[in-house]
């Protein structure tokens, strides 16, 4: 039974603890997750911010998110990997294409798409530009933009194990790996433990979300 | 550019896979996601008692696809062979997986599309002696298809960028292009798949935004 592999699998010495063990492809898998959406969040949280503020730009975004989701992660991940060598400048600059489409366009909105009402009530009590957007619009779009990275972390961590494939580590080594020697216990494992780690992502920064969200609207 | 002149017979044999690989799930998880989305949100104001138990219907139902989502689309591929005893190497496997990221996408969007109809138009329908049945068919879909066709254009572009990851489990489509380019060392054939990709997106996110006109045509714009 494929219950029994599985304990088998998770139970065997050194499954753990080995070199190439769980405990190090989950934390490679963290470590190339954690730095695309470190990248992509200064790149793309600043400028969404910005041009929401402004309230410009809104063309021009909604065609790069729509060109940057056509794209498929997969192809960049190639084409970049002739370009530029095994290592790991192509796969992250492949990955941030993934993660910056819903981060600016969130950003971009959670600031823009305000009631304008409560924009020209904070300018009405003398608020200046700077207080408008760090005191009354940061606030106010901040569960959208978690929404937004929110969204990107999910994205990051299930495509991060295509990167298997052009023989990096991570957790897709096992459905890569699997796939290789017909090793389906294998895979299965990959699969819970992908599954696992993006419901634990996704719980920590719901709650992130709610320790930030200003008492106001929560 | 020599290498995608020389193989035009093999891009359009790819593209063919490609496109049927993203259509048939779309329409398949389209249709699955209709009734169980419409299941998901119970009987309206109106409609006679409401349905006992439908916070936690909805819960089941939204939240349960939604799960699929944590599952890596590789992840899925090859998954599938485990559940449908199919071999590792059969389309199936592919046409099965994307149906149900179809449905995903698709059971929320087609949700928000059927809540966003006011009670009193489907109240207005029942004055008039419209059967439930009748009232669904002929109000509250044609009403719901603007939102449902422009979650339909969403699911449409991420499927069809989703389809190339078939090439790492051995699966024919413009994804094989990546896969057998970075193995043999050629980027012009990359990136007539990442072009060709792009085109398909582009053209069948087009016709999918005119069919929504034409089958609304009381929407002004």
């Amino acid at each position: 039974m494929i219950f029994e592999k599985l304990w088998a699998w998770f139970s065997a010495p050194g499954a753990w603890t080995a070199p190439g063990g769980i405990w190090q492809r989950l934390a490679e898998h963290l470590a190339y997750s954690g730095l695309v959406l470190a990248l992509a969040s200064l790149l793309a949280l600043p400028l969404g911010i910005w041009l929401g503020h402004r309230g410009r730009g809104e063309g021009p975004i909604l065609a790069l998110t729509g060109a940057l989701r056509a794209l498929p992660t997969l192809g960049l991940l190639t084409l970049l990997t002739l370009w530029l060598g095994l290592g790991l400048t192509a796969p992250v600059l492949a990955l941030l294409a993934l993660a910056l489409a819903p981060l600016l366009s969130s950003a971009y909105a959670g600031v823009a798409h305000l009631d304008p009402a409560l924009k020209q009530a904070a300018l009405a009590q003398g608020m200046t530009g700077r207080q408008l957007l760090f005191q009354v619009e940061l606030p106010l779009a901040l569960p959208l933009i978690m929404g937004g990275l929110r969204n990107a972390t999910l994205q990051v961590v299930a495509t991060v194990p295509l990167l298997a494939y052009i023989n990096l580590g991570g957790l897709g080594r096992y459905l890569i790996d699997g796939l290789a020697l017909r090793d389906y216990t294998r895979m299965v494992a990959a699969v819970l433990l992908l599954a696992l780690l993006a419901l634990a992502l996704d719980a920590l920064l719901a709650l992130a979300q709610r320790a930030l969200t200003s008492p106001g609207i929560r | 550019m020599s290498w995608i002149a020389a193989n035009l017979p093999l891009l359009g044999q790819l593209t063919l896979l490609h496109l049927a690989q993203a259509i048939l799930p779309l329409i398949l998880g389209f249709l699955l996601a209709l009734p169980l989305a419409r299941l998901a949100l119970g009987r309206r104001q109106g409609q006679g008692r409401k349905s006992r138990g439908l916070a936690l219907r909805r819960g089941l139902i939204v939240n349960g696809v939604g799960l699929l989502y944590v599952i890596p689309s590789l992840a899925l591929f090859v998954l599938m062979p485990l559940i449908l005893g199919t071999s590792i190497t059969s389309p199936l496997n592919v046409y099965a997986a994307l149906t149900l990221y179809v449905l995903a996408m698709m059971v929320r969007s087609c949700l928000d599309a059927f809540q966003s109809l006011p009670d009193q138009i489907l109240q207005a329908a029942q004055a008039l002696g419209y059967t439930r049945l009748r009232a669904f068919w002929q109000v509250e879909l044609p009403l719901s298809l603007p939102l449902l066709i422009a979650g339909l254009r969403v699911a449409l572009v991420a499927n069809i960028s989703m389809v190339s990851v078939g090439a790492v489990i051995g699966l024919q489509s413009l994804g094989t292009l990546f896969t057998d380019g970075l193995r043999r060392n050629i980027p012009a054939e990359i990136m007539a798949g990442l072009g060709l990709i792009l085109l398909l997106a582009l053209t069948l996110d087009s016709l999918l935004a005119l069919l929504g006109k034409k089958v609304t045509p009381w929407r002004v714009a």
